[in-house]
């Protein structure tokens, strides 16, 4: 009954949606108040209406409802119960009803912190997210319905892919989909612009929340799922430059553009049909990346077994995505009114110079996604574009980048002087310099370009937080003046110093994994023993354990460093009963300065084990860096100015003139 | 100097001259790297057809033949077919999880003096019932493809 009751709610969202997606439109176009304020009250039903069907559905897990298809396909009434959980959104159908979940919540969002809107252009941002809804609704019931019955109902489910029983994994959808589905309002807030007719520093302030918001849970989820491949894949590596972490990649970056390029609306009446574009793009990046992992197109390690059709609206609804949002804005932005001038030397060229790389960051990575795609089409050869383009390309237009990161903040709007920027931050680059050198003599000598990466690293750190200084004038007076000071701050600017040097710490984190990692393998019988670095792991012995719904292999590696008895890890082989799946549980100790990586391959007691150890430098940075850059943007986000519903329509409206 | 004031003509122009500066830059790069870096997928077949020269990296794919795969401690060998030719294979290290025999497998390395292909990465999947498109394609071209589904 409860699962009819869900299929249920999902028809009457479609409608409600229609419904949502229309008359308010109609209402703002015709003055008429009554239809616009329909929007807000059917975002809420809309909202309420998809919520109770993934109630049902979740309830539908939890209690093991094997009469329903999706959960006899995803789930095993031994499973734990968070993976039980976790399984309403670890296949097709529930995650696409996450993506409508989250796309409903964001509508009913705007309709409640709203109220310091225009009420014609929250019409029709609440029409346009409820149009894109009516798309992921109307997939949803055609091509994907969750509920589907099954009869007879059979005794029990075929459980959960053995991979995604992890609580990293548990936890990365979600967030990816937050991030993801938050860019369709700033999308929505785009398309009514251009509705409008008008971009305002208003209309920047407005939109700012809503992309810090859904990058910082992009940011968020990018990292949790990095780690999760760190730990579960057992390669020792944590990004792949696999088409799907590429999907995701791209929107990320196009919203850090997007999140720069409002400021320059907000501040300065400028770059407005560009931050426009901008919306558009970053929200389209966001629907490719779910058309390529739900389309099965590219080979990919992430890719699930597909269902071409599912693939073929997608890509029909990402085409009337971008294509309508394209079409309206080629048609609209030039009635946009031109902005302040400014100085090539400004803080606006300098976030014109970010906007310029990220942007030409996140075509790199498109073309080198889609390439595959395209040599299939052109000549029916089958290519893989992999790690190596990527280096060769991403990573050294990062440097001018990460090079300009530091010296923008300290330029003044309009025009500026680059000279006075550059002493300022002369202390920050020798360090960086030194840095580099030590990192290139001491640490490892094999290679000039991650020596110079580290360098890159420091710099993003000392250069910000020497900027963060000056602003309170740390140092060049008493403490507590820069106490006073550091109070006065605004929220933003505290958010901005702590993301980028966040960045600063990834970086770190990523170019000493990846260059000065140690490695070694060998087939251990119990007893036997091998060295990484200083460290001395010995086979003990490999026990069987039961889990809840696995067999395991247990090892026990004894380390020992310079002689001394330092830990023990276990890493596993579990067997998944019901699947028959074997999965390795890499054990990994660490001291937040270096992760001790162990795995362990197939073997027995005759022949030995194979153990795989890594010892990889300031590997966690890589992730505390990602969570800060996110903690960062929260920061920003709890800003007064910028607190979604704070009372500052008249403040704005005057800005606006 | 009062003419550096920036004309709205004047920041376009500049702006344009920035754009194509840094597109200029990106587009070398890709191509460069798209020249270097691409990894061709062969089937077995087309490995056999192609005289595919030593240290040329690739991907090959098909299936694991049944019966084939023999360990030595961290080595392993195995055959790859497409049905209708065959690929020796060696590789060093941990095999993914879902490797089996009679599953479809993509492994990346470069063809040995010998003529066996020296994997340096097998790659994993997420789902055991999934198969590469382009190991599908590559087993559909042999003439021997049955529709499981």
């Amino acid at each position: 009954m409860i699962p009819e009751l869900g299929h249920f709610a999902l028809v009457l969202a479609l409608v409600v949606a229609l419904l949502q997606g229309t008359l308010p439109l109609v209402g703002a176009q015709r003055g008429d108040r009554r239809l616009m304020a329909f929007g807000d009250v059917a975002a809420l039903t809309q909202a309420l209406l998809v919520a109770s069907a993934f109630a049902a559905l979740t309830q539908a897990f939890v209690t093991s409802d094997f009469s329903v298809a999706n959960v006899v396909a995803n789930s095993h009434s031994a499973k734990p119960l968070l993976y039980k959980i976790s399984g309403v959104w670890g296949n097709h159908e529930g995650s696409m009803l996450l993506w409508a979940l989250i796309l409903a919540l964001f509508g009913a969002a705007v309709a409640l912190f709203g109220a310091n809107l225009p009420e014609s252009l929250r019409a029709r941002v609440i029409a346009v997210q409820a149009l894109i809804g009516v798309g992921f609704l109307a997939f949803l019931l055609l091509t994907s319905n969750p509920f589907e019955r099954l009869a007879p109902a059979p005794p029990d489910g075929n459980g959960l892919n053995p991979l995604l029983q992890d609580p990293g994994l548990a936890f990365h959808p979600p967030l990816l989909y937050l991030g993801y589905v938050g860019f369709s309002v700033t999308y929505a807030f785009a398309i009514a612009a251009l509705l409008e007719g008008r971009v305002d520093p208003a209309w920047a302030r407005w939109v700012r929340p809503w992309a810090l918001a859904a990058w910082c849970f992009l940011t968020l989820g990018i990292a949790l799922g990095s780690w999760w491949a760190y730990y579960i894949l057992g390669w020792g590596g944590f990004w792949f430059w696999d088409p799907v972490e590429n999907a995701s990649l791209m929107p990320w970056l196009a919203g850090t553009a997007l999140l720069h390029s409002a400021i320059v609306v907000e501040k300065r009446d400028s770059l407005k049909s560009w931050t426009v574009l901008l919306a558009i793009l970053a929200f389209s990046l966001s629907l490719l990346g779910t058309f390529l992992v739900r389309s099965g197109v590219l080979t990919s390690v992430h890719a699930f077994a597909q269902d071409p059709a599912r693939g073929l609206y997608i890509l029909g609804f990402l085409l009337a995505v971008t294509g309508g949002g394209l079409a309206l804005y080629a048609w609209r932005a030039p009635s946009l009114a031109p902005g302040g001038l400014f100085q090539p030397i400004s803080r606006e060229g300098a976030l014109i110079l970010n906007n310029l790389l990220l942007c030409t960051l996140a075509a790199t990575v498109l073309l080198g996604t889609l390439y595959p795609l395209f040599l299939d089409l052109l000549t029916g050869n089958k290519v893989s574009v992999g790690p190596p383009f990527f280096n060769a390309t991403f990573v050294p237009l990062c440097a001018p980048l990460f090079a300009a990161l530091c010296v923008g903040p300290y330029l003044g709007w309009k025009r500026a002087e680059l000279g006075p920027a550059l002493r300022q931050l002369r202390l920050a680059f020798a360090v960086s310099v030194i840095a580099a050198i030590v990192a290139g003599v001491a640490i490892d000598s094999r290679s000039t370009l991650a020596a110079i990466a580290f360098g890159f690293g420091v710099w993003l750190i000392v250069g910000s937080l020497a900027e963060f200084a000056g602003r309170i004038r740390l140092g060049r007076g008493p403490v507590g003046d820069s106490l006073r000071r550091l109070r006065g701050l605004p929220r933003a600017t505290i958010g901005m110093t702590v993301s980028h040097a966040a960045l600063g710490v990834v970086v770190l984190g990523a170019v000493a994994t990846a260059a000065w990692h140690l490695e070694a393998m060998q087939t251990l019988k119990p007893g036997e023993a091998m060295r990484i670095g200083a460290y001395e792991a010995t086979l003990s012995g490999v026990e069987n354990v039961q889990g809840p719904n696995y067999l395991a292999e247990r090892a026990t590696l004894v380390v020992t460093r310079d002689g001394q008895p330092f830990t023990v890890l276990h890493p596993e082989r579990r067997l998944f009963t019901v699947q028959r799946r074997q999965i390795a549980e890499t054990a990994i100790q660490t001291n937040l300065l270096r992760d001790l990586y162990a795995t362990l391959g197939e073997g027995d007691r005759a022949a030995g084990w194979v153990v795989r150890l890594y010892l990889n430098p300031l590997a966690p940075w890589i992730w505390l860096g990602a969570a800060l850059c996110a903690l960062g943007g929260f920061i920003s986000l709890s800003d007064r100015r910028l607190r979604v519903g704070a009372p500052t329509r008249k403040r704005t409206l005057q800005a606006a003139e | 100097m009062s003419a550096r004031r920036m004309t709205p003509k004047r920041k376009r122009l500049w702006l344009l001259v920035g754009s194509l500066a840094v597109l200029g830059v990106a587009a070398t790069l890709v191509l460069t790297a798209l020249n270097d870096n691409i990894v061709f997928f062969y089937s077995p077949t087309q490995v056999a057809e192609k005289k595919i020269t030593p240290d040329r990296r690739f991907r090959l794919g098909g299936l694991v033949e049944a019966g084939s795969v023999q360990k030595n401690g961290q080595e392993t060998r195995f055959v790859v077919t497409d049905t209708q030719k065959t690929v020796a294979v060696t590789y060093r290290g941990i095999l993914p999880d879902l490797f089996r025999e009679g599953q479809g497998v993509v492994a990346e390395g470069s063809l040995g003096p010998d003529g066996v292909f020296v994997a340096r990465e097998v790659l994993a999947k997420h789902d055991e019932n999934y198969m590469p498109p382009e190991v599908a394609k590559a087993i559909k071209d042999a003439g021997q493809w049955k529709d499981k589904k």
